[in-house]
């Protein structure tokens, strides 16, 4: 099976992939990028090149791989081999804080600051890059109509703001510069479905109306077809395949692809093209 | 690292403070921590004075050791020791007979005052009662009640020619032999939970608790004369002082000792009084008296400030270094486990045993007090920031790191407020701890609480002691208190 995954990548690259990538130049690529933790492996090397201005679903079971890739692409850690490309420059130790501020990340619980009022997250690069109240306001509010939330909301602490409101401030905080890329690890996970449901419909909304290049972690087949206009599915360290939901379904590059989206539940909506 | 020096220069500087009273010509005289000791003391002061000369007393600075290395070190000029704790104990092996003591004295640059008159040897002390009931005269007869309890002062307990050679010299067989205090051991004896004490046969308890001296009958215990021991220098810098020595040589017999004793321990009146009135009613010198009784109030202030100096300080210094400590332990795991087992060991050092390393290096009072209070600071504030730092939930580290922000700054705006219930709960801990911990410091000079229950103990007197023990419990309590306070606004977030 590893073998025959391997065999598929390598010879895929034309054929599967169907996403027309030379339509839009990847904002993100990963270079024969491996990672491993001590002994063990949790990316084999990798090639991916991520198309700008659309959403890509990164998917597949636990251990996949998929958190460390986004990882990867955050910057947060460092190919043990090969490389990551941001904008066609690497990723490397030097040119990493730069092009944090180019991306936007948001952690499954929202990893916001528990000592500070949600407005003093969303601000907090803000300040310590120096910019004026002026700006820092006008931005905060434009954000705040994108999310749908009020200033009521931004006075308080984390702890006094629901799950969603969380995610919606720890989105805020991630767009607060403008990033060129947004990364999302599980932005929904922790929620219960209802409002799950409701922030999948608006997340949706946000990206379209943002025409981000947007790259979103679910283990949730269902989630990742609605996000997602690409979908990255992952199998123990490899891309098992990166295309459309309509791709997987026609044309899934083994009986692996189809067997994970049989296992799903919820069955992909009519929307999805 | 500069910061790390800085706060221990601040901790010198103000310890210096404390500990620097008058002019270079001024005569420091000091004592052992027992009444008659003190008196002694207070005698050699007003002899110096009646003549003249500038001299302070630092009365109670502990035991023998510490004595002698302050007296080595010039933190003292002078003080009252005993010829047979000289040879037996102090330069045991140097020197073996009283008239070899000024050649190898010398040698230590020190000089020896004749005798004063009174041997305060060592003796084996029952209740008259007691020993009337088990028909017990001398020290053989304690062979034939092998089951009697003994307890002992923790020196007797320890020293060459103290219990170890006793017990060699007459074969006792006892097998219940503890250490106490010298006067929680008397007021043992008086209430019958041990039978036989160590006494010295000067001491004023043999009246006040109705006590016999058990014969030495096999003459075990070596004299012991009470000389002054006193530095070169101090007869350089001051050529009366041999003289003035040599007027108090054999003023004081046994008789007379006991009642000075006596005065101090059961009639309660000050040593300092006491010393006045001897020099100069029975050496008839006329001492400068300066009205020195201090308010109750006052001598309260004093004490605390003394006490919260020394916690504040060490304390203070504790936080500077402690905090970056406990940073590098958390962010370099390699030097962490450095870190901690150094600072781990450090706090298992017995707190007697460092204050006494520290007299050569810093000498008595105010300094290695809160030297030692800060080295024993460190271990709960290093821990609790390493802790605090280490249990951050790893998706706010990714999140601070995936913001771009820079390393300082991540710890300064992100990470140490996160940390900070841990590290405010570790400087309350060294600060409860250090309360406690410095009512020691009075045993080497540097006041505060401990004074008082050190005195509260020598005279068994408890209401002295309550005026330490009472206020040191109040300040642990408040410590508390303020603590909660800050934790409560740490932790406003909490509460929305």
């Amino acid at each position: 099976m590893t073998q025959r995954l391997q065999t598929f990548r390598h010879d895929s690259s034309g054929g599967i992939h169907s996403v027309p990538s030379h339509e839009r130049r990847p904002v993100l690529e990963l270079k024969g990028a491996e990672r491993y933790y001590g002994e063990t492996v949790a990316l084999h090397p990798t090639d991916l090149a991520i198309a700008e201005g659309k959403t890509t679903a990164l998917i597949g079971p636990s251990g996949c791989g998929k958190s460390t890739m986004l990882r990867l692409m955050a910057g947060l850690i460092t190919p043990t081999a090969g490389s990551v490309l941001f904008n066609g420059r690497p990723v490397t130790p030097e040119t990493v804080h730069a092009i944090r501020r180019k991306i936007g990340y948001v952690v499954q619980e929202g990893g916001l600051f528990p000592h500070m009022t949600a407005a003093h997250n969303v601000t907090l690069v803000a300040r310590h890059l120096g910019w004026d109240p002026g700006p820092i306001n006008a931005r905060l509010n434009n954000l705040l109509q994108l999310v749908g939330m009020t200033s009521d909301h931004l006075a308080r602490y984390p702890s006094r703001l629901s799950g969603g409101q969380r995610q919606r401030v720890s989105l805020m905080r991630a767009l607060f510069l403008d990033p060129d890329v947004l990364l999302l690890d599980e932005p929904l996970g922790a929620l219960d479905p209802m409002i799950r449901y409701d922030l999948q419909e608006e997340l949706r909304a946000i990206f379209r109306k943002l025409q981000k290049t947007v790259i979103v972690v679910t283990h949730d087949m269902a989630e990742a077809a609605f996000l997602g206009d690409t979908i990255v599915l992952l199998k123990s360290g490899r891309v098992v395949q990166h295309s459309t939901m309509g791709d997987m379904l026609a044309l899934p590059a083994n009986p692996f692809v189809t067997a994970f989206l049989r296992a799903q539940r919820a069955v992909p909506q009519p929307e999805i093209v | 690292m500069s910061r790390r020096s800085a706060s221990l220069y601040i901790s010198l500087f103000v310890g210096t403070l404390l500990v620097t009273e008058g002019s270079a010509q001024m005569i420091t005289v000091g004592s052992k921590n027992f009444t008659e000791n003190v008196i002694l003391g207070e005698i050699a002061m007003y002899a110096f004075q009646a003549d003249g000369l500038e001299a302070t007393h630092r009365p109670e600075l502990g035991g023998t050791r510490i004595l002698w290395d302050a007296l080595l070190a010039g933190d003292i000029d002078i003080y009252a020791d005993y010829t047979g704790t000289i040879i037996e104990e102090t330069l045991f092996g140097e020197v073996e007979t009283v008239g070899q003591l000024p050649e190898v004295l010398a040698g230590y640059n020190l000089l020896v005052s004749p005798e004063l008159g009174f041997n305060d040897t060592y003796a084996m002390g029952m209740t008259r009662e007691r020993a009337a009931e088990l028909d017990i005269n001398t020290v053989t007869d304690l062979k034939r009640h092998p089951d009697l309890r003994l307890g002992f002062s923790n020196e007797f307990l320890d020293r060459e020619d103290g219990w170890p050679s006793l017990q060699a010299a007459y074969g006792l067989p006892h097998t219940f032999v503890r250490g106490m205090d010298n006067d929680l051991a008397y007021r043992g004896v008086d209430a019958g939970t041990i039978d036989v004490t160590d006494l010295y046969s000067t001491a004023a308890e043999i009246r006040e608790y109705d006590l016999v001296s058990l014969k030495d009958d096999l003459e075990h215990f070596p004299e012991y004369q009470a000389v002054y021991v006193y530095r070169e220098d101090l007869a350089m810098k001051h050529p009366r002082v041999p003289q003035i020595l040599a007027q108090l040589g054999g003023s004081i017999d046994e008789e007379r000792m006991i009642a000075l004793n006596a005065l101090a321990v059961v009639e309660g009146v000050q040593e300092t009084a006491i010393a006045a009135d001897f020099v100069s009613n029975h050496l008839e010198l006329s001492v400068p008296i300066v009205a020195q009784t201090e308010s109750a109030v006052t001598r309260l202030l004093r004490y605390t400030k003394e006490h919260l100096i020394l916690v504040l300080v060490s304390l203070l210094a504790a936080v500077f270094v402690s905090v970056p400590l406990g940073i590098m332990a958390a962010k370099l795991p390699r030097a962490g486990g450095l870190i901690l087992g150094t600072v781990g060991v450090i706090y298992t050092i017995p707190s007697l045993a460092l204050l006494v390393f520290m007299i050569p290096l810093l000498g008595i009072g105010g300094p290695p007090a809160m030297v030692a209070l800060f080295l024993y600071s460190l271990l709960p504030i290093v821990r609790n920031t390493h802790a605090g730092l280490l249990s951050i939930a790893p998706d706010l580290i990714e999140s601070a790191q995936a913001l771009g922000l820079p390393f300082m700054t991540r710890l300064t705006r992100i990470e140490l407020p996160l940390a900070a219930r841990s590290i405010v709960a570790g400087i309350q801990t060294s600060a409860i701890l250090n309360v406690g911990t410095a009512t020691l410091g009075a045993l080497i000079g540097a006041g505060g609480y401990g004074q008082p229950i050190l005195t509260g103990i020598r005279l068994a007197d408890t209401s002295l002691i309550l005026q330490g023990a009472v206020p040191a419990a109040v300040l642990a309590l408040a410590v508390q208190v303020g603590f909660s306070r800050i934790e409560r606004r740490v932790m406003a977030h909490e509460l929305g």
